[in-house]
């Protein structure tokens, strides 16, 4: 593979900390034992996840992570399943308490909150979306979105509308008084998905949420969170174990591999420029020309190209730009603004396209 | 809008409000029509109240509680219950004044000791007239084959019939129900004869075993007592051993004796003695035989009468006998 | 077929992992264990100590006699009996308890079963009563279930046994009311705190494997006789099975919805209220449920202290070995049992959300739900054909029903045919069917079957208790008591490890303590034996049960019947097969275990994933090889469970064994009820018995544990 030896501009493109995040979350360990507190610190902390629980019965599942989710983001947070993910997402409510570290919701530090502080946050700030749906199956459709407002105490009327909104605005219109036993188990997703929206939270977060579903709802749903994504513009954490969803929805990812962060990065940079062999091996499957830029493919411009050749920007995707480069003859100009910052030709975009079929 | 827990809730309540105001306005129209109130007894002027006899688990014990039961109900106008007790329990009860009566008590020096002389909570209310055998029985076919078998003398000649696959190797001996006292083992052992005491369990093994026993003319022979309805049925005979004398069962481990003859008695609580009712007379002048009782109790037990109906039909051919309990 | 795999060439051995894929988490390697070899090396060296040692040192005790310890609990009950009155424990606080449950209970009966004084009749007769339950069963259960108990209580007057069947349900009532009031709480305590659950479970299992008749003199002792004494002894036997279930329901709610829950912000008593119980209810509504049977099984027990309800004619006609009469009573308990059980269930499916849909729409018929006022009706959701009736609607119509109800509560305080169930003579039509021609069929019936088949019967016993009962009951009452215990201990060492031994030393020291060491080894020799038969029945049957659906059609409702019939009731024709012995008591003991056995193998046999056999099938097993091969062994933790159900199932019988010629432990304890010198003895027997169904439960447990790994 050629597409090693290209170097992306932007490196470790994870910005180390940014202003006003809306999610700050700075050394966190979660270790699972009756003296995990004792660990941290220690060297026994810098033991591998299997020497760890042989020499002391104790499990890592988060060891010393570290990241900040931008305001309006979709971060999405990947890894094989026993890669500490979903603990991950939990540690960041504190539904499973964090062994050491902070994590601050849009400067409010939730480590550290007293009970209910934290139970005021989980009704009005985060709301979560799980892959199992969690629906109680006593109550309709209606009661079950409308559970978190009752639960923070509002009025019947006042959330019995919020809750009709919500029905309507996931597509459930006319289910409302059906129980979720009666739904296929992509509407009972979308129950979860209008409970979660109906507390008006700052933040959404979502454990794979849509891996229990048939591939084509699974689809549809993922457009849906693309929809809402878009109508509410709400922060989302989403946490998935398939690469193409998180390629798709995610305006970061971040890898996770034994509880611990491999690599932060935009899609294209995790496809283009893979931390190492761990994240190479997922990524080689992916449709590169689907998700690589052309600044991933382009080679720098030594001014033989002439002016009047097609000017595509450095963030298009090698999909979209094929047709143009591939129709005209010869190199065309990739610029970032005004000015031209490399050239592509034919030879460039096939390397990518041809790479996939050889596979 | 608590649903679930709530819904069940308020189903739950709206259950008992409504059958609690139906109740409520059905009391409210009174009590005429087809039902008239239970006029107490016809004779006496005292109020009986209610009259708790105890009853024990044998036949012959139903028919002493139902007879003065049934007396006491219509002649008296008590309120009669029959509370079913083993015998060491409903002595316990008459202490603590769960119950008011025992109409047919075996002995029991031990019980006699605490509650009578010690705690004073119960008295004796004197002689049902009946006379209680305990002892060693076989069936009648036996008997008849083996006229000797009744002296005990000849039982280890016999031992070798009487083997089962229980008894080990020796002859069996059958016992009764766990609540019956026995010397069996002990009567065995110094007796030096070569059975084994093999228990049954109740009167309706023993029963059982003696209506197989003499059906298949298999060889039995069992602990068994008198006055016992099953008599009527099947004539077992009595296997003699040593005459009782007084003192020969003093020491329970050196018994060489039959058992002693038992003068069945009455007890009352001392409580109920105390409160005046009718019925405390009743129970105290009831005296009857031990053939009357088996009348009664094969009413019951062989002819499947009720013990009510069963008092009732022995109380009307009966008048003389209880003229005498019942007069003032 | 391909058998011949055993041939063909291993699979190569997994590809090691690479270096950076996920690690795999740090296993314990299993250990290699020689069970068979150990155990049969005990097996000789207990052969060689039993032939030289025979007989020496036995511990073997006289029916009458009895040790220090014995004594020393009499003397304790007599200071209770001559004392307690006056004592603020015995007479204040338990005389207090005893008068109240006493005081509601006489209420209770004076309203509906028994004459409330003057009035020769109760409060409310037969038709009212009847009328008030058929409308609750409708309430909370639907029609089905109201017709069930209309028949079910027409049948209590028909068999002329109205007032004890009607006292038999307010004890039952009454009971399962107090296990609720105390075991709801107690389960919820225990699902959400694990110290709780550890402390609480042991003592729940000495109440089950406890003997009721080892409580019954000090509950006597303690309450006096009569119905709180009934409440309080069916309370012990009826509690545990709620708590474990409500327990176990509140345990099983998904995680994924308590922590969808917990992510909203509930706080611990919302995530009670709202999600925990509402989705626990069905599971503790089957804890209630086996609750109630429980409580009913108890009814024959409870009579012999003046209990309340159908035990009493279940007792009274055995002592006059009237098998008519003692199964026509036991045959109510085992109706009212179906009802209660068939009432409950229905009520829990109902209250799922779904479900009531359909019940009211049922007595409906006819009625256009849309022509109902607004208020009443409920758009049902969509692809649900009819509106649904909101609960103001329901109640209106439920109390659009209570009229009759009420008419019906009327005339029965006005007309005696209607407070009194009319007998033969007032209605002639019952004649051919009413408790007393009933009770006449099926004893002509017995009378003649048992004549028929006894000699071979009584043979057969015979000849089983020569060969098999004789030896192994010698083998192990017979052997020194030192050797016996070593014995057990090794056995228990080698299935499960250190744990067990430990607590099986011990309860065989409490054994050993009571002055019972030689009673134990006989009543443990027949317990090994009846669940040795009764695993053998369950398996055959439930292999059955488990594989077809019409089997289990057809042997369930027997196996239900024979779970709720009062053991009481089969002493009678088992006596009349087998005489009197040791064999008769194993025969009801399997009589009484062999049903809950078989149901926990069959569920197992069901419970093998469908893929796993056809994946068998795909391999062309037989069905002999299917079942020896792939289902039993798949089903080897039902197959654990069902033995352990069978050993306490069989132990609790031990002392109604007594009753038949079981003797030992359960005669002692019989006797030490009914004997005043025998208290004692008998409550040691009691503990002997206790104790040696711990030690039994828990080897079983471990060694269960170690084969399901």
């Amino acid at each position: 593979m050629t597409t090693t030896a290209i170097t992306p501009e932007g490196g470790q493109a994870s910005p180390a900390s940014m202003e006003n995040p809306a999610l700050h979350v700075d050394g966190l360990w979660k270790i699972f034992g009756p003296r995990a507190d004792k660990i941290i610190g220690t060297e026994q902390a810098n033991l591998s996840r299997k020497e760890l629980q042989e020499k002391t019965g104790h499990v890592v599942g988060i060891r010393d992570v570290s990241f900040d989710v931008a305001p309006g983001e979709v971060f999405v947070v990947m890894g094989l399943s026993g890669s500490g993910k979903s603990t991950l997402v939990r540690l960041l409510t504190r539904l499973i308490e964090p062994t050491a570290g902070t994590v601050e919701l849009y400067g409010e530090k939730i480590t550290g909150m007293d009970d209910s502080a934290l139970l005021e946050t989980r009704r009005r700030k985060v709301s979560m979306v799980f892959q199992h749906f969690g629906l109680l199956p006593h109550r309709k459709v209606v009661d079950n979105v409308g559970f978190g407002l009752e639960v923070r105490g509002e009025g019947k009327s006042q959330r019995r509308n919020r809750a009709q909104e919500m029905v309507d605005l996931v597509g459930l219109s006319g289910y409302e008084n059906n129980f979720p036993d009666q739904l296929s188990g992509g509407m009972q997703q979308r129950v979860g998905l209008a409970r979660a929206l109906a507390a008006d939270p700052e933040i959404l977060m979502f454990d794979e949420p849509f891996s229990a579903l048939d591939p084509l709802i699974r689809r549809d749903m993922q457009n849906e969170v693309i929809r809402l994504h878009e109508e509410v513009g709400k922060t989302m954490v989403f946490i998935t174990h398939d690469l193409a969803e998180a390629l798709k929805l995610g305006d970061r990812i971040l890898i996770m591999r034994d509880g611990e962060i491999v690599q932060i990065g935009t899609p294209d940079e995790v496809v283009g420029a893979p931390a190492d062999e761990y994240v190479r091996d997922f990524t080689s499957e992916v449709p590169k020309s689907h998700v690589l830029t052309l600044k991933w493919v382009m080679r720098p411009d030594t001014g033989e190209v002439p002016a009047d050749a097609p000017a595509l920007p450095h963030d298009q995707i090698v999909r979209d730009a094929a047709r143009i480069v591939l129709d005209h003859d010869g190199p065309c100009r990739v610029v970032d603004g005004d000015k031209v910052v490399g050239v592509v030709d034919d030879e460039d975009i096939l390397r990518v396209v041809v790479a996939e079929e050889a596979h | 809008m608590a649903r679930g827990l709530t819904r069940g809730r308020t189903r739950l309540v709206a259950i008992v409000a409504s059958v609690g105001l139906g109740l409520a306005a059905v009391a409210g129209c009174g009590s005429g029509g087809g039902i008239k109130d239970a006029s107490g007894g016809s004779s006496s002027g005292k109020d009986c109240g209610d009259l708790r006899i105890a009853v024990n688990p044998w036949t012959g014990y139903v028919a002493n509680a139902h007879v003065i039961g049934y007396l006491a109900k219509t002649k008296l106008g008590c309120n009669v219950t029959y509370p079913d007790v083993k015998e060491e329990v409903g002595w316990a009860g008459m202490a603590s004044g769960s119950i008011d009566t025992i109409v047919e008590n075996w002995g029991h020096p031990d019980l006699v000791k605490k509650y009578i002389d010690e705690q004073k909570s119960v008295v004796d209310a004197g002689p049902t007239g009946g006379k209680g055998i305990i002892g060693w029985y076989v069936p009648p076919w036996m008997a008849q084959k083996y006229p000797d078998i009744t002296d005990w003398k000849n039982l280890n000649k016999y031992a070798g019939l009487f083997k089962t696959s229980e008894s080990g190797g020796k002859g069996q001996l059958l016992d009764g129900d766990p609540s019956y006292v026995t010397n069996d083992e002990a009567l065995v052992k110094n007796l030096k004869l070569n059975y084994k005491v093999v228990v049954g369990g109740s009167e309706a093994g023993l029963i059982q075993s003696f209506k197989s026993a003499e059906k298949n003319k298999t060889p039995l022979l069992a602990y068994f007592y008198e006055p016992q309805w099953f008599f009527s049925e099947m004539k077992l005979v009595h296997v003699n051993l040593p005459t009782y004398k007084d003192g020969c069962d003093a020491d329970a481990a050196k018994v060489n004796c039959d058992y002693p003859p038992y003068e069945l008695n009455k007890l009352i609580a001392k409580k109920f003695d105390d409160s005046g009712s009718p019925a405390v007379d009743l129970v105290k002048k009831f005296s009857w035989s031990n053939d009357d009782q088996n009348v009664v109790a094969k009413y019951i037990a062989a002819d499947g009468m009720s013990p009510d109906d069963a008092a009732k039909k022995w109380v009307d051919a009966n008048p003389d006998k209880v003229k005498a309990w019942l007069g003032s | 077929m391909a058998v011949d795999t055993a041939t063909a060439v291993p699979p190569p051995p997994p590809a090691r992992q690479q270096e950076n894929k996920e690690e795999q988490p740090y296993l314990e390697r299993g250990k290699k264990r020689h069970t068979g070899p150990l155990l049969l090396g005990i097996l000789v060296v207990w052969l060689v100590v039993f032939a030289l040692l025979k007989n020496h040192d036995t511990r073997a005790l006289g029916l009458q006699d009895t040790t220090d310890f014995h004594e020393w609990l009499n003397r304790i009950r007599d200071w209770v009996q001559l004392h307690g009155p006056d004592n603020w424990f015995f007479g204040g606080v338990l005389g207090f308890i005893g008068d109240t449950f006493n005081n509601i209970f006489t209420f209770l009966q004076k309203l509906v079963s028994i004459p409330a004084f003057p009035r020769p009749v109760p409060q409310i007769g037969w038709l009212g009563v009847v009328a008030v339950f058929a409308w609750i069963a409708w309430a909370v259960a639907g029609l089905r279930s109201t017709i069930l108990v209309v028949i079910t209580f027409l049948l209590f007057g028909v068999f002329g046994l109205w007032q004890d069947s009607i006292d038999l349900l307010l004890v039952t009532i009454l009971a399962v009311l107090v296990c609720f009031i105390i075991g709801l709480p107690l389960g919820i305590a225990m699902a959400r705190r694990t110290t709780m659950s550890n402390i609480v479970t042991p003592l729940l299992d000495i109440a089950q494997t406890m003997p009721p008749f080892a409580y019954l003199a000090p509950v006597a002792l303690g309450f006096g006789i009569g119905p709180t004494t009934a409440i309080v002894l069916t309370v012990v036997y009826a509690l545990p099975p709620l708590v474990r279930i409500t327990e176990h329901g509140i345990r099983s709610v998904p995680e994924t919805t308590i922590e969808a829950a917990r992510s909203l912000g509930l706080t611990s008593s919302q995530m009670l209220r709202r999600v925990e119980l509402p989705m626990a209810k069905r599971t503790i509504v089957v804890g209630v449920n086996q609750s109630m049977m429980a409580a009913l099984s108890m009814a024959t027990i409870a009579a012999l202290v003046n209990g309340p309800g159908l035990g009493k004619p279940v007792n009274a006609a055995l002592q006059i070995q009237n098998i008519g009469a003692a199964s026509v009573a036991g045959l109510l308990i085992v109706l009212m049992a179906i009802m209660l059980d068939r009432t409950t269930t229905a009520a829990s499916e109902r209250s799922g959300g779904v479900a009531s849909v359909s019940g009211p729409q049922v007595l409906l018929m006819g009625v256009v739900l849309e022509k109902l006022p607004r208020w009443a009706t409920e758009d049902a959701g969509r692809g649900v054909r009819h509106p649904r009736l909101t609960n103001a609607g329901k109640w209106t119509i439920r109390g659009l029903w209570l009229i009759p109800v009420l008419v019906a509560v009327y005339l029965s305080r006005q007309q005696l045919n209607f407070a009194q169930f009319p007998g033969r003579d007032v209605w002639g039509f019952l004649k051919p069917i009413d408790g007393k021609s009933v009770t006449k069929y099926i004893n002509d019936f017995s009378n003649w079957f048992i004549d028929k088949v006894d000699t071979f019967t009584l043979a057969l016993k015979n000849d089983v208790t020569k060969v098999v009962i004789n030896p192994f009951q010698n083998l192990l009452a017979e052997s020194p008591w030192w050797a016996m215990a070593l014995v057990i201990l090794a056995i228990a060492f080698v299935l499960g490890g250190w744990r067990p031994t430990v607590i099986s030393a011990v309860c065989l020291a409490i054994i050993f303590g009571t002055g019972l060491w030689n009673d134990s080894m006989v009543t443990l020799a027949m317990t090994l034996l009846a669940t040795l038969l009764v695993m053998v029945v369950a398996v055959i049957l439930g292999v059955g049960m488990g594989r077809s659906r019409r089997t289990d059609t057809i042997i369930r409702p027997f196996l239900d019947a024979f779970q709720t019939i009062p053991p009481f009731v089969y002493l009678v024709p088992a006596l009349a097969l087998f005489g009197v012995g040791r064999f008769t008591a194993i025969m009801a003991a399997l009589a009484y275990a062999a049903p809950i056995a078989t149901k926990l193998v069959a569920d197992g046999i069901r419970g093998v994933a469908p893929t796993t056999v056809e994946a068998a099938r795909s391999t062309g097993s037989t069905t002999w090889q299917m079942i020896t091969k792939v289902q039993l062994p798949m089903a080897r933790e039902s197959l654990v469970l069902a033995t352990n159900q069978g050993l306490l199932y069989v132990l609790s019988m031990v002392v109604i064994g007594g009753l038949v010629g079981g003797g030992s432990l359960g005669y002692i304890v019989v006797s030490g009820f009914s004997q005043d010198q025998l208290f004692g003895k008998g409550l040691a027997a009691g503990i002997a018995i206790t104790a040696m169904g711990v030690m039994l439960d828990r080897i079983a447990r471990y060694a269960a544990a170690r084969v399901g790994r």
